[in-house]
């Protein structure tokens, strides 16, 4: 026997157990229930609800199974008469002050409370006295509080000081005049809050979005993936008659545990938006007229065979699935199509020869929590992919060296050792330096492409500890984020990583900002690259190029221009200019309707079969979970039928299954999860230095894509009112703009009016303004020269 | 006026405070700061009479706790007031030596002399009434109250007039 393990008996049933294990964790291992409530997992030990009482052989009394380690030759009972005895005590206390109310309380049905009272509640109360009644509070669009029903374990509390990181749920009050809550009006602004709904063991905290809308035991569950971050949470549906009613999390340990980001829970209130497509339509002189998919269909090809296929330009959405972006080029490179890409918020693609197979995380997601050092650069991983934020702030937690270089202080809830914040082309100079200090530490010289600018560079004490504590570290990882894709030099960005990495040991990563982005890439959805990362001789446009030089045609595929594109202004005119433009889309935004010739209504994720490969190289297949909606269908049928009407061959595909295989089948046995960048060939130049005041920003997280664009509830947060113009106090008053509340915004000769909000977490120097918003997208890129105008 | 995201809550900490707090944080382990949690408090009621939100929030953010736990911390403790009282705190024992010897009298006369019930202030902001403080301890001189942290032991309506006429 090991060290480490001991022997014990619950129930006679002898088991073995590690040293330190809590008897309530054995027990779960061993399939014994024990009836708890404050007891959680992935929390820490409060025993304050007594509901796990058992009764341990040589202890005087019964011991809450939940805060008892085991010992070598422990003997305890769960359901022995002092157990039970215990247990029922339990239970009618906290019975107490609970309300009789759940036939209309929305945790009916899967409560634990109610489960628990089943087996050891008794049928009439003793009690007659008056109950504890609380104020409900309102803390924001996404949970519901009915704190009456509350039985004080602190899951939720403990959740926010523990996972969530940032403590904003308290126990105020004591004893009787204990309360669950804020203290103060507020909402809660943990982008993780949601996870409290699946804590609470009872109907305290519900989702606000789907509260009163069905039973628990009314709705069908199914397994499916989030759609959004480049993480792939797993998820459950809930429908009810067909209709998604709520989402909640499936526990994956190698991917989200057993957490979700309020983005992946709340997201679904956007599928049945009012401009959901729900038919083929076509634009006859000018006006829409809804039609069958035969004459829409037709209408496509026609409008396709009928351009020039060099004049076609193919914008295919990073959220469309593996199968989708892998028929649409397959169908578009039968057309002889080659402007095919997915990266719609890049804007420099220069060195795509170094451009990895797909953008690899470096390492797998869940060993994010054993980083010793990590450095993010343009990052805001705490939004961005609040996931990857809670596994490094594991690492943080256990004394790994977290450090960023960006554009503002994100407010990350994990200890930062070390942070840069700089203007856009500071963060060039910034990460440059570390390249440098890194070369220097490691007695290195730089690579000759790179040599002018790291020569350059500035090594000062901040970037040689950054270089140090990465050198240091047993694992360490250097994290472009989804910022950095769209930053202005993303190429010099990604090849002075690849030598900070290099020269200190680290691994280089990406946090791509979408669901399948990794997945686009493996799929041939871009212009270089073909399926399995195939390289082709003769590269077609990219999606900056194929905007630029406007085409005659265009095909979109779950791309909304204005939103999605890094400068949407300039995407709508180029498009608005084509002969012909078929866009397949579940919604049709006004914007939509003003470009398209042809609308191909498609199924949300919900609704169709497909994969997505998340940053860490991990193929997430999914089964729809109910039908499209009217006559919308799969993408991937439609572009398969595409493929058949317009005589090509190789669309004989019956599943997404089918052409998911087809797909995997193309990729040799060494698919290189590689991150290296080859930095031969062309040198990267020095940007001249820009003066005046820089925009910076990422996409807003509630603005990411189509579907949570349309999630009502979400948009209601403060994530979602983010849209302003960020400045410094300093930058404010250098500027003369602190007696102002609204700023006009002018780039590029574009205007548009916000409100000006100051945060000193924003560089000197900088704007920081959110993307991918309506109320910004008239401004175009997310990075360039601009100027505040007092209003 | 443009909207304001980073407030430096603390700066409603006067240099008199600060001194008081850093006293309490000199004590304790540097990475133990919440420890002062119940000093600082104190000393901010202390001046202000009472603990207002801003008045936590500048605790926490100069002690570097979350906000939510300042708040668990003042509503948790009876002696912390979260809201404005009157400029002197009465607080009659009415646990059970006192009240065999008669503590509901005492309680009833300060009653009837101030026109206010427990957990009140008078009107002209000089009295409060405390709803309960107790076991302060002092059995054997009961019945007593305290008056700002001052014990006054063997009451009789007598001697709290006297107590309370001779308070400013």
């Amino acid at each position: 026997m090991s060290q480490d393990l001991v022997n014990i008996e619950i129930n006679g049933i002898p088991l073995q157990a590690r040293k330190g294990a809590m008897l309530i964790e054995v027990a779960d291992e061993a399939g014994i229930k024990i009836p708890r409530f404050c007891y959680h997992k992935k929390l820490s030990v409060a025993a304050n609800c007594r509901m796990c009482l058992v009764e341990v052989e040589k202890a005087p009394k019964p011991l809450p199974a939940c805060a008892t380690p085991v010992m070598d030759g422990m003997k305890a009972f769960t359901q022995s008469p002092k157990a039970l005895a215990a247990q029922k005590g339990t239970m009618e206390f906290l019975l107490i002050n609970h309300p009789l109310d759940c036939p209309i309380c929305d945790q009916g049905g899967e409560c634990e409370l109610q489960d628990v009272a089943m087996g050891y509640g008794e049928d009439v109360s003793r009690y007659s006295e008056a109950k504890r009644v609380v104020k409900d509070k309102d803390i924001g669009p996404l949970i519901a509080t009915e704190m009456t029903r509350c039985i004080h374990c602190t899951r939720c509390v403990r959740f926010g000081e523990e996972i969530a990181g940032i403590r904003e749920l308290g126990a105020t009050g004591r004893g009787e005049f204990m309360q669950i809550g804020t203290y103060i009006e507020k909402s809660v602004s943990s982008e993780m809050s949601g996870n409290v709904i699946d804590l609470c063991p009872v109907g305290a905290l519900t989702a606000k979005p789907s509260r009163y809308t069905a039973r628990p035991w009314e709705l069908v569950q199914h397994a499916t993936v989030a759609p959004h971050d480049s993480i792939g949470s797993n998820l459950f549906l809930h429908t009810r008659e067909g209709r998604v009613m709520r989402a909640v999390p499936r526990d994956n340990e190698s991917v989200n545990e057993t957490w979700i980001s309020d983005r992946d829970r709340f997201s679904y209130t956007g599928l049945y938006a009012d401009d959901r497509l729900t038919t083929p339509m076509v634009k006859d002189n000018g006006k829409w007229v809804a039609t069958d998919w035969e004459t829409a269909l037709a209408r496509t090809v026609e409008g396709l065979k009928g351009t020039a296929a060099s004049e076609i330009g193919a914008l295919l959405s990073p959220h469309a699935t593996l199968e989708e972006l892998y028929l649409a080029q397959k169908l578009l490179r039968g057309l002889g199509v080659s402007a095919i890409d997915h990266r719609l918020r890049q804007v420099d693609f220069a060195h795509g020869n170094a451009d990895p197979a797909f953008p690899y995380l470096g390492l797998p997601i869940a060993d994010l929590e054993n980083v010793n050092a990590a450095l993010l650069v343009a990052s805001n991983v705490r939004k961005e992919q609040p996931i990857a934020a809670h596994r490094l702030r594991k690492a943080g937690l256990k004394g790994a060296s977290l450090m960023a270089i960006n554009t503002r202080d994100y407010g990350f809830a994990f200890p930062v050792m070390a942070q840069c914040i700089t203007d856009p082309h500071g963060m060039v100079g910034v990460l440059a330096g570390v390249a440098g200090a890194a070369l220097e530490a490691a007695g290195a010289k730089a690579p000759a492409s790179l040599a002018k600018i790291i020569d350059a560079a500035e090594i000062d004490e901040a970037a040689r500890a950054m270089a140090e504590q990465l050198k240091a570290g047993e694992q360490a990882v250097v994290l472009l984020g989804s910022q950095a894709f769209a930053h202005p030099r993303f190429s010099l960005l990604r090849a002075l990583a690849a030598v900070v990495a290099e020269h200190t040991g680290a691994t280089l990563g990406y946090l791509p900002e979408a669901a399948n982005s990794a997945g686009a890439w493996l799929a041939g959805a871009v212009p270089h690259r073909g399926p399995a990362g195939e390289r082709l001789g003769s590269p077609g446009l990219d999606a900056q190029a194929m905007l630029d030089k406007p085409r005659q045609a265009y095909v979109l595929l779950g791309v909304e221009p204005d939103l999605d594109c890094a400068d949407g202004v300039r995407a709508r005119e180029a498009i608005e200019g084509a002969n012909f433009v078929v866009s397949l889309n579940a919604f049709a935004s006004e914007a939509t309707r003003n470009l398209a010739d042809v609308l191909l209504p498609i199924a949300t994720f919900a609704e169709t079969s497909g994969t997505f490969v998340n940053a860490e190289g991990r193929w997430q297949s999914f089964q729809g979970v109910t039908r499209p909606l009217g006559e919308a269908r799969p993408a991937w049928k439609v572009l398969r039928v595409l493929g058949n009407m317009a005589g090509l061959n190789g669309f004989e595909h019956v599943s997404s299954e089918n052409v998911r295989d087809e797909l995997k089948g193309l990729f040799g046995a060494d698919l290189a999860f590689d991150t290296g960048v080859p930095l031969e060939g062309a040198a990267f130049e020095t940007a001249t230095v820009p003066t005046g005041l820089q925009r910076a920003g990422g996409v807003a997280i509630y603005a990411l894509d189509s579907l949570v664009r349309r999630a009502r509830p979400l948009q209601e947060t403060a994530d979602g009112r983010q849209a302003g113009a960020y400045i410094s106090e300093a930058q404010a008053r250098a500027l003369d703009l602190l007696n102002t509340d609204r700023v006009l915004v002018r780039q590029n000769g574009r205007t548009a009016t916000l409100d000006l909000v100051i945060d000193d977490g924003v560089a000197m120097g900088c704007v920081w303004i959110p993307a991918g918003m309506p109320e910004t997208a008239a401004l175009g890129a997310a990075f360039g020269p601009v100027e505040l105008q007092k209003l | 006026m443009p909207k304001i995201q980073t407030v430096h809550k603390a700066a409603l900490l006067n240099d008199h405070l600060r001194e008081e707090i850093d006293d309490w944080l000199r004590r304790y382990p540097e990475d133990q700061r919440q420890s002062a949690v119940l000093g600082a408090l104190r000393a901010v009621q202390h001046e202000h009479g009472y603990l207002s939100t801003e008045m936590m929030d500048a605790v926490a953010e100069y002690i570097g706790m979350p906000e939510i736990a300042v708040y668990e911390v003042a509503s948790f403790y009876s002696m912390f007031e979260l809201k404005p009282v009157g400029r002197h705190t009465i607080a009659v024992c009415t646990n059970i030596s006192c009240m065999l010897r008669g503590s509901d009298k005492i309680v009833e006369h300060i009653e009837n002399k101030l026109g206010i019930k427990t957990g009140e202030s008078t009107p002209d902001g000089k009295f409060y009434i405390k709803r309960e403080e107790e076991c302060l301890a002092a059995c054997c001189g009961a019945p007593m109250m305290q008056v700002d942290h001052v014990y006054y032991e063997h009451l009789t309506p007598e001697r709290v007039d006297e107590i309370l006429d001779g308070l400013e």
